[in-house]
């Protein structure tokens, strides 16, 4: 006699069921697959910017150059594209805290307590931004950000760390915090979203990327691992050289 | 709690309300049950089920052919749209003789000249275990071939050429275990099918049997051995993959995950040893050597290290059961890169069994490797696993425009 | 109005970790079972492989494989005098979503409890006087021992194919091994992972300094492994990409890797994802459940009928759907009394980050696994005598280097800028010779008066529920307990010739905003009497009789170890009761 069962596992071999987060599905009598991933990455590629405005990005491309400056061996935040990153993340779901707890009542809680403000990240860099070229024309001769030299912007920076300056409408010190996030995490992220261009980041420390097996390497102990860092995007030697 | 009604006495139930002194007398057991493993050796429910439908045998389902789709029909023992009244001559004629009922001559989708191979007894048992299926009203039309293909008349040069209808003779010099794996090879599992080159017109090229043929979008490769890619698997091996799915060095996927689901892995073990010991038997060419550019090839290994090597690990050797040894699986060493391709661009689920239900799947990497990557890739495996000949860009891409269109 | 759908014999609230071996279990016992889970449906090769599971902004810093705040969050606040604040983003802890749960982005690091961890309070009682412990304290016994868990920690660990190596093995004890572990019936499944640099060089000192150094059991397994359901997994290859994230190529133990390619074989089961249940359902007498409600992505109510409901979502989700279904009584933490809420806890992690001398010392952090990692157990539990030292608990500590991602572990000595050229230098200069260990001290969290769970009366989820809410703070036991065992894990490091051994105490008050593991536990406990416990020995409700609640919801109090491996072995132990006893006679399984 027939088992109904052989057939369903059989027969729906290649039934793939749907596993896309607007839909429910029913799972039965095989793992379901589809071909090609649930949810490749996507690329984030060169080109303008998407959510800064011009005056926006000259200035968080300074900050990010004072975060992380260059030097003789490694590039600095703005060549390795941190400004860029930010520029992307803001502009997708981290930027308007897409997936986040955003139902009121906001009420300023303890530290413990976490954050509490009802400003997106977006919104966060849209008035710390407007708020630290005023604050620098204000009080640094009628100069936005970008145009002082790199020991005022330093300087700046610090004092907003200390806790020394207030900005209109928004919290000084906050804005500061996402920026000591943000910007390392564009120096370290995989460069498809944007930063660590070329991989200097990782280049820099000896992180190897995305690499998976280090069978070989496990019993091999204190030496130095060789190899070059490889990206979600690849590396160059990936693509054939033309003799 | 509740309690589960059983199919089969269900369908017992179905079948004996369907009148008539056609079909089976339900107190043979003993036939249907050797009918119902024949009906898996041949894999009928593979052709004449909707994949997905729980309606076993009632047809519907498109084949692809190199000339065009055509739809299998209903051969459940319903009396309208099945086969219900069909006589037992009728239906041998069909299976092993390629006509239908009205003596048209049927389509060699329908694979008659191998179930040609089966004895009238052998076909008359399949007839009696299908006439205790389920009956489904299910009207298929099965002519959907283009022109000039469906003109079912101009099959009458076909079988002139390629149809010689001749039941299995076992040799006497052979072994009794090598001539039942002859029969299930030559006959009811009809392997060559996939396995064996085509002409032109789609029949096989004897001369050259069980040597590999690419259809549907998936190379089924050279299963024969001495030289061929199957080389260093032995019997065991080869019973064990077509028994599980699985061996140390390959995994069941695309349509062979299908045979080994629906068929093979329903066979007894005494059974896929018999197919594993005659098709070591025949022999086949050695593949030729093929050489590829170094600078692609060193590309590919590069590729091969950072994204393969997790899994199938540095030197290709995988894990058994689990990932692929390269230089030992057919597909990877096949004339045709199709299947490597495929692979790489989209991905594959494998087979899984009762004996081996973790199914692996390789994951796709067509969205991050552009065609002259994946060329590189699929070169570096081919050439340095299995010293099969290099792949092109302009392949990769041709396969990666042939999958956006497929829907297996 | 809920469509209603057709009746099954069991419906399987979450099919994480214990959802998935009870529903494999009860279809292997003939019965019509349906899963139905929150998330998504998860597989290893498409949403995890390799080539780009390795995404740490992706997956560590946006959480991509977590449950949404926007979803379900909580309320929190230290003292029952705050008002309980939204967690907006997760910080504290990371509730899993999606089939396979916790399990998918686990370490798997795969611990027992200790014997005398199942009978704490009779324990410590009878060693140090009912005096010496807090008077808020509200540890209890469990209602099993070890001893009765211990064949179903065996079937775990053969599920898993956790690799390690066996301390304790009817009560001989073997060298290389914990020997402070209760007594096993036979070894590991498969070996101990290899070590890296770092960890050889962490038991050498402990060995010096007297201890007994071991490797951590792990799910991240050493060989390739067929486990007694047929199914493999492959060898972990030491990406250092394991907790956060998916594995890419079948080598750590998750649902999907050891039970869900064996249960979907099986006709007689069927899962539903992206399926929120809001709801178990009671008939007109309150002590029988009748099924439950779930919502789909649409926003359509369906109900599904079931003669036998098992709760499995993770903990603090039990608790919060067994309030919003009014089942059990809500526990009063004034009134001392009701049962569903009490005796929450979580874990007391604090770290010691120590920096070598770059010239000597390479120690490639980023070749890691989850669970790898050589620790000592001499400070855990009840191992040692509390009595000089005023506190009770501990947990295990080790060099557990589970990864060098370098948005997450980047050490900088403790006077470097945040920023600017001296913090990139210093950044660049200690990456390959700095240890800053996953979790490097895992003490235990005892169970008190003051920190439970109830609902918040404000704050709303996406469906227009009451959030739960978490009501936590650190008490002075857990404070000085944490300060002992960080200082003596601070010697190890010293010991291994750390140029800078820099400390970072867990100090009170509890902070929701950094993460200290995923081992909240409690709510819905365990234990022999109704009027402190909300669940049997079985894990069956006391109110409703076909009603099971698995996973650490069950803990009375939290132990010194990762509660993976207890809670599943729980799972098969009440699967069997169900199986040998339950199914047979339907009811209550123990007069109390």
């Amino acid at each position: 006699m027939i088992h109904r069962r052989n057939f369903l596992v059989s027969a729906a071999f290649w039934f793939a069921a749907t596993t896309s987060l607007t839909r429910a599905t029913i799972v039965r009598d095989h793992m379901p697959w589809s071909p090609f991933p649930s949810s490749a990455p996507e690329f984030e590629r060169p080109g303008p910017w998407q959510f800064f405005t011009a005056d926006e990005a000259r200035a968080m491309e300074a900050i990010v150059d004072r975060i992380i400056p260059p030097d003789a061996e490694t590039p600095g935040g703005k060549d390795a594209g941190c400004a860029v990153f930010i520029d992307r993340q803001l502009k997708g779901p981290y930027g308007s805290a897409d997936g986040l707890y955003m139902q009121g009542p906001f009420i300023k809680g303890t530290k413990q307590q976490g954050p509490q403000s009802p400003l997106t990240p977006a919104e966060l860099y849209r008035k710390g931004l407007t708020a630290l070229d005023k604050y620098c024309k204000d009080n640094r001769g009628g100069k936005s950000f970008a145009d002082l030299t790199t020991d005022q912007q330093d300087d700046v920076l610090r004092q907003i760390e200390a806790g020394k300056v207030k900005f209109e409408g928004v919290d000084a010190e906050g804005f500061f915090s996402a920026l000591l996030k943000d910007v390392p995490e564009g120096f370290f992220s995989d460069p498809i979203h944007g930063g660590n261009r070329d991989m200097v980041g990782w280049k820099m420390i000896g992180f190897p990327g995305i690499r998976y097996d280090y069978r070989d390497w496990i019993k091999r102990h204190n030496e130095r691992y060789p190899y070059p860092p490889v990206s979600i995007a690849g590396r160059s030697d990936w693509t054939p050289h033309k003799s | 709690m509740r309690r589960r009604t059983t199919i089969a006495a269900a369908v017992v139930v179905l079948a004996a309300s369907v009148a008539g002194g056609r079909g089976a007398d339900l107190q043979r057991f003993s036939e249907i049950a050797r009918g119902r493993y024949l009906a898996n050796a041949a894999d009928c429910g593979s052709c004449h089920t909707i994949p997905g439908s729980n309606k076993p045998f009632a047809g519907g389902r498109p084949i692809e052919t190199p000339f065009g789709n055509i739809v299998s029909p209903n051969i459940t023992p319903d009396m309208q749209t099945g086969i219900g009244s069909w006589t037992d001559d009728e239906f041998d004629a069909a299976v092993r003789n390629g006509r239908a009922r009205d003596g048209a001559r049927l389509y060699p989708a329908m694979p008659f000249p191998y179930y040609s191979r089966m004895s009238r007894e052998d076909v008359k048992a399949i007839r009696a275990y299908l006439s205790t299926v389920a009956p489904v009203h299910n009207q298929v039309t099965s002519d959907t071939l283009p022109f000039p293909f469906d003109i079912r008349s101009s099959m009458i040069v076909w079988d002139e050429l390629y149809f010689k209808p001749q039941e299995f003779k076992p040799d006497a010099t052979k072994s009794e275990e090598w001539n039942r794996g002859a029969y299930l090879v030559q006959g009811p599992a009809h392997c060559g099918a996939c396995h064996t080159p085509k002409s032109i017109l789609g029949g096989d090229k004897t001369s050259e049997p069980l040597r590999g043929y690419t259809l549907q979008g998936w190379v089924a490769p050279d299963i024969t051995s001495g030289l061929g890619p199957l080389g260093s698997w032995s019997a065991d091996d080869l019973a064990e993959y077509l028994k599980t799915g699985h061996n140390k060095y390959a995994a069941a996927a695309g349509p062979m995950a299908e045979v080994v689901q629906l068929s093979t892995s329903n066979m007894t073990d005494a059974d896929v040893k018999a197919i594993a010991v005659y098709l070591k038997d025949i022999s086949g060419t050695a593949p030729a050597s093929a050489s590829a550019d170094q600078n692609v090839l060193t590309a590919g290994g590069a590729i091969f290290q950072d994204l393969c090597a997790a899994c199938h690990t540095k030197d290709g050797q995988g894990i058994p059961q689990l990932f692929p040894r390269l230089s030992d699986a057919a597909t990877v060493a096949a004339a045709d890169p199709t299947t490597v391709l495929r692979v790489i661009l989209q991905g594959t689920p494998t087979v899984a069994t009762d004996r081996e239900p973790t199914g692996p799947a390789m994951p796709g990497f067509g969205w991050q490797l552009n065609d002259e990557q994946v060329a590189a890739v699929a070169s570096y495996v081919r050439n340095h696993f299995a010293h099969a000949p290099a792949v092109t860009a302009d392949q990769a891409a041709k396969t990666r425009a042939d999958l956006a269109s497929r829907t297996n | 109005m809920a469509r209603k759908l057709p009746a099954k014999d069991v419906v399987i609230i979450g099919l994480g970790w214990t959802g998935s071996i009870m529903a494999y279990e009860l279809a292997d016992a003939g019965l019509e079972v349906i899963a139905i889970e929150r998330g998504p449906w998860r597989n290893t090769a498409t949403d995890y492989p390799p080539n780009f599971a390795p995404d740490e902004l992706r997956y560590r810093i946006r959480h991509e494989l977590f449950l949404r705040p926007a979803q379900t969050t909580f309320t929190f606040r230290n003292k029952m005098n705050e008002t309980g604040l939204p967690i907006r983003s997760w910080g504290a802890f990371m509730p899993p979503n999606g089939v396979g749960g916790g399990g998918v982005h686990w370490n798997a690091e795969t611990w027992r409890f200790l014997p005398s961890d199942f009978v704490l309070r009779t324990h410590l009682t009878e060693r140090y006087g009912a005096g010496f412990l807090p008077a808020d304290m509200t540890i209890q016994d469990w209602g099993v021992t070890f001893d009765e868990i211990e064949p179903y920690y065996d079937r775990f660990e053969y599920l898993c194919g956790t690799s390690g190596q066996a301390g304790n093995i009817k009560g001989q004890i073997i060298e290389g091994g914990n020997p402070f572990e209760g007594p096993r019936s036979r070894p590991y499944p498969t070996p101990p992972q290899d070590q890296p640099f770092s960890h050889t060089l962490f038991a050498k000192a402990a060995r010096d300094l007297g201890y007994k150094p071991f490797p951590q059991p792990s799910g991240n397994l050493s060989r390739p492994y067929q486990n007694p359901l047929g199914v493999r997994l492959g060898p972990c290859t030491f990406c250092g990409f394991c907790e956060w994230f998916g594995c890419g190529n079948y080598s750590k133990a998750s649902p999907q890797t050891t039970v869900l390619p064996a249960l979907l074989r099986k006709p007689n089961f069927s899962a539903r994802d992206n399926s929120e249940v809001t709801r178990i359902n009671l008939d007109s007498s309150g002590k029988r459940a009748t099924g439950v409600t779930f919502v789909d992505t649409d926003g359509n109510e369906w109900e599904q009928p079931a003669d036998l409901v098992i709760l499995s979502a993770y903990t603090i989700f039990n608790v919060q759907l067994l309030l919003l279904s009014g089942i059990g009584k809500a526990y009063d933490p004034v009134a001392n009394t009701g049962v569903i809420g009490r005796n929450f806890t979580h874990q007391t992690i604090s770290d010691v980050t120590s920096f070598f001398d770059s010239s000597k010392f390479i120690f490639n952090p980023f070749i890691a696994s989850g669970a790898i990692g050589m620790c000592i157990d001499e400070f855990n539990g009840d191992n040692f005598d509390h009595g000089p030292v005023g506190f009770v608990g501990g947990g295990y500590m080790g060099q557990v280097q589970t990864n060098g991602r370098p948005i997450e572990t980047t050490p900088v000595p403790p006077d470097t800028p945040r920023w600017g050229a001296q913090w990139k230098k210093a950044v660049k200069e200690n990456y390959l010779s700095a240890l800053k260990p996953g979790t490097g001290v895992h003490g235990s969290m005892y169970s008190y008066r003051d920190v439970y769970v109830d609902l918040d009366p404000t704050y709303k989820d996406h469906l227009g529920r009451p959030l739960a809410r978490i009501t936590m703070d650190f008490h002075d036991n857990e404070i000085k307990q944490n300060a002992f065992l960080t200082d003596k894990f601070a010697e190890i490091f010293k010991a291994m010739g750390a140029k800078q051994v820099v400390k970072e105490y867990r100090k009170a008050p509890y902070d929701i905003t950094k993460y200290q593991t995923t081992h909240l536990c409690g709510g819905a406990i365990m234990g022999t009497d109704p009027s402190t416990s909300a669940i049997n020995r079985y894990l069956q409700c006391w109110d409703v009789p076909n009603l099971f609640v698995t996973g650490a919801s069950g803990f009375p109090q939290n132990a010194g170890y990762n509660p993976t491996g207890t809670l599943a072995a729980l799972a098969f132990w009440s699967a069997d009761a169900i199986r040998k006893h339950y199914l047979k006679n339907p009811g209550q399984l123990i007069n109390a």
